[in-house]
């Protein structure tokens, strides 16, 4: 009988107790977090993109008559 | 089969009701899996339809042909574009959403009545906007550009279809909190789900920027508001328009890696890289909205150049890693198998006979190649002038959405009607050559439109011929070439299509019922079976893949600089 | 396998593979490369996007377009719509509508002009072929573009922006002379004039 996909990973991580405990590095611990990744996500464009993009809009200046 | 322990059966999760799928080892969640077919099938229903007003519009633009009147052709591109750009893809993403959620972390869904609910809204929405277009006052295009109006339903039916939407994206989100909570998973979520995650936080800013927009365009549309500015609009209708294909993006991304998994026990290079890769899409992706506003008026050449760019193409980068890792996960996964013979044995031996593998390659390769080099080209503020508005604009977006989205969600429907109906694929010659026809039918779409583009021919427009301007003006005969050749390949893109809805249709409803005899003698993802245990590659001899994207970075790099030499001839202007 | 999560619970420890790398740093300079190279044809180009537009009124866009043909205007083609010869270096007015182009302009190769764009309506398309420019033209906006064209003939400014049922009809001109043709008109027109 083969494996299948649910039935692997219960017996992981093999590694021992001294991984388990150690405490994962910052960019995995980014990674592993939905709600912070949505907001950067969210962020970055509605600053760079949307905040930018209407400043920039209302800065038209009125033509010279 | 084997039992499975279910961590999550505990508590409330208890009453659930689950099924562990014979096939993949997946566990199930049974309300999960009946959202999932809807989902499905209204899908395909919307690309069936949407297909068809496409070959009328390719068919209007063959000028021998010239099929539609001017006043139907618009009407009909408008609702080309809203049933499969919005529509079928969008549908397809909601089932991929609660795949990648509940089924990959073998949890239930989040609120499945409100899932139904979210499916309601959908669904009324996009009807509301069909026959809003159909009745033939709201052909104003995808865009629907103020001040161009549309009907006050019109707008209704798209807020209503967005704000189900979001929901979907929140039951995601859910999900992933009761997965974790309920302990269905250990360590770091699998990278389909990451990839869906990526997916649906793009997909949360494109229906934030589309609320921003839409509400005050459809108070606009029954004389509350009076005025809305168009640039303004454009800006904060791209944050959506631009965004929901950066989404697509990342959902045939994670539909290549998941047809690689189930069919070849392909595992990601390296997990560090890949997410990597998703994180690059999820800060500057979507930056890429300004790709359509690099022409404007009224904004500068460093907002412009900043944004085209994806922040210094980190999104490019982004694309250009999981163009590496796809196919490098590919032959990683062939070379265990046993296929090692020379550079290429591993691709020679690959199961070109099996749909869900041809698609995969099929887009992978006709996304980066056509879709991909086009948009970075397309994508750049002053060789943009070549392009702004021309057909080349749609050749693009047809070799991304069309050649590497469509196709790629195509290819897994080949192992989600098996997983999630229970049902065999009915027709497997046909289902074998679909990949293929649709393939070459869309390759031929998006490449003949882009060389018209690049002779200056204008996108959306009924008659090049000018017959009853006042002003005339002749396109090169090439142009006209072209737009037949379009054609033709329009009508082969068709038939692909067609296949694949009958394929789908004929399977759902007549295909025997797979038993779990079935999924031990005649496996749909083998792959699930050569995976005993999970990790990144640890040999990492991969010479073809370093081939393909060595033959991939030269064809870029060339391209990018004749196009620097044909801006070079134009009138000098500043 | 995708479909699993991470073998190695630290998986951001594991190393990273040479071949990946090198395609990461390849990738990651040649981003770098095309970000500013686009920042170097700003500086070396002679191919680049006006940061000059105003907002104005299309009332007084129209008037200050119908000044100009006033001042300009040598003839008119068989519809009536006027064509006008500006003197090169000076600002020249287009207005877009639904579906004209407004008026004709006849330019001399090789001259520089500061050509005022801008819609009386809805969104339009400025694509001038076959040179092949594509522009976006705005209501209550004015962009200034410095053009200088580099070949005679005549040029047609197709709309490329969807703008209703007659969008397909909306097709404008300029014409482009060389300067020995230029001064010879000029020498007749100020004959016909005296």
């Amino acid at each position: 009988m083969v494996e299948r996909i649910g039935a692997v990973s219960q017996d992981e991580p093999a590694a021992g107790a001294a991984e388990r405990d150690e405490r994962p590095p910052f960019m995995q611990r980014l990674l592993d977090n939905p709600f912070l990744l949505l907001f950067i996500g969210v962020t970055v464009p509605t600053v760079l993109y949307l905040i930018w993009g209407i400043l920039e809009i209302a800065q038209i200046p009125l033509s010279p008559s | 089969m084997a039992t499975i322990a279910i961590p999550g059966q505990i508590g409330e999760a208890a009453e659930e009701r689950f099924r562990t799928c014979p096939d993949t080892g997946l566990h199930v969640h049974a309300k999960a899996e009946t959202l999932i077919r809807v989902n499905l099938i209204t899908a395909v229903t919307f690309l069936g339809i949407g297909g068809l007003l496409g070959l009328l519009v390719a068919l209007t633009r063959w000028q021998a042909v010239h099929l539609l009147p001017a006043e139907m052709f618009y009407m009909v591109l408008t609702a080309h574009g809203a049933a499969v750009l919005l529509f079928w893809i969008m549908f397809f993403e909601v089932a991929l959403f609660y795949f990648t959620s509940a089924v990959v972390l073998r949890s239930r869904l989040a609120t499945p009545n409100i899932a139904w609910l979210a499916y309601a809204l959908m669904l009324i929405g996009a009807l509301t906007a069909t026959v809003a277009v159909l009745q033939g006052r709201s052909s104003v295009m995808f865009t629907s550009y103020v001040p161009l109006q549309a009907e006050p339903h019109f707008y209704i039916g798209l807020i209503l279809f967005a704000v189900g939407m979001l929901i979907t994206c929140f039951i995601f989100l859910g999900t992933l909190v009761i997965a974790k909570d309920e302990g269905t998973y250990e360590g770091s979520v699998p990278l389909a789900t990451f990839g869906g995650l990526t997916g649906v936080i793009i997909m949360i800013f494109t229906l934030a920027s589309g609320a921003i927009i839409l509400i005050p365009t459809l108070l606009w549309s029954v004389g509350i508001i009076g005025h809305i500015d168009p640039l303004t609009y454009k800006l904060v209708w791209w944050g959506m328009g631009h965004s929901s294909q950066q989404v697509n993006v990342t959902m045939h991304v994670v539909v290549w890696y998941t047809i690689a998994a189930l069919l070849l026990g392909a595992r990601p290079l390296s997990e560090k890289v890949s997410r990597s890769a998703f994180l690059l899409y999820i800060l500057f992706l979507q930056l890429a909205s300004a790709h359509h506003l690099l022409v404007e008026p009224g904004i500068s050449s460093t907002w412009k150049i900043f944004n085209t760019s994806y922040a210094m193409y980190l999104a490019v980068l982004g694309s250009m890693i999981h163009g590496m890792s796809v196919p490098g996960a590919i032959e990683a996964a062939q070379r265990r198998l046993g296929h090692t013979k020379g550079i290429f044995g591993w691709l020679r031996e690959a199961p070109w006979g099996n749909p869900a593998f041809a698609a995969l390659m099929l887009s992978l390769v006709m996304f980066g190649f056509l879709g991909g080099i086009s948009g970075v080209i397309l994508g750049t503020e002053q060789i943009n002038i070549l392009m702004h508005n021309t057909l080349y604009v749609p050749g693009h977006f047809h070799a991304t959405v069309v050649s590497g989205t469509t196709l790629a969600f195509m290819g897994v429907t080949y192992l989600l009607i098996p997983i999630f109906f229970r049902r065999d694929i009915v027709f497997p010659k046909i289902a074998q050559w679909q990949p293929y026809v649709f393939a070459i039918g869309t390759a031929g779409i998006a490449l003949f439109m882009m060389g018209a583009g690049t002779l200056g021919v204008s996108r959306r427009h009924w008659d090049i011929t000018f017959t009853d301007a006042l002003i005339t003006f002749d396109y090169p005969a090439t142009a006209f070439f072209m737009l037949g050749l379009n054609g033709l390949s329009a009508i082969i893109a068709t038939v692909g299509g067609a296949m694949y809805v009958i394929v789908v249709v004929a399977s759902i409803v007549w295909g025997k019922r797979r038993t779990e005899e079935d999924a031990k003698t005649n496996p749909i993802a083998p792959g699930a079976a050569v995976l005993a245990q999970y990790g990144g590659e640890d040999t990492f001899k991969l010479p073809g893949t370093i081939v393909l994207v060595s033959v991939f970075f030269i064809a870029f790099a060339l391209y990018y600089f004749i196009n620097w030499r044909f801006l070079a001839g134009i009138w000098p202007m500043s | 396998m995708a479909l699993l999560p991470p073998k190695n619970r630290l998986w951001w420890n594991e190393p990273l593979h040479r071949m990946e790398a090198i395609w990461i740093s390849i990738a990651f300079v040649w981003g770098l490369l095309m970000f500013f190279v686009m920042i170097w044809w700003h500086i070396n180009g002679n191919q680049n996007m006006s940061n000059e537009s105003y907002r104005i009124q299309p009332d007084v866009f129209a008037d200050r377009t119908e000044a100009f043909i006033q001042a300009y205007q040598v003839g008119a083609d068989d519809f009536g719509t006027p064509i006008v010869r500006p003197p090169a270096g000076s600002d020249v007015y287009l207005a877009a509508r639904l579906w004209d182009f407004y008026p004709i302009l006849e330019l001399v190769e090789g001259e520089t002009y500061r050509v005022r764009i801008s819609s009386l309506d809805w969104q339009h398309g400025f694509s001038l072929q076959p040179t092949n420019i594509n522009l976006q033209i705005h209501p209550g906006i004015e962009m200034v573009i410095t053009l200088t064209p580099n070949e005679t003939g005549a040029f047609g400014i197709v709309c490329n922006e969807f703008c209703g049922i007659g969008h397909h009809l909306m097709v404008g001109r300029i014409n482009v002379i060389d300067r020995e043709t230029a001064a010879l008109a000029a020498a007749t027109s100020v004959a016909g004039e005296q």
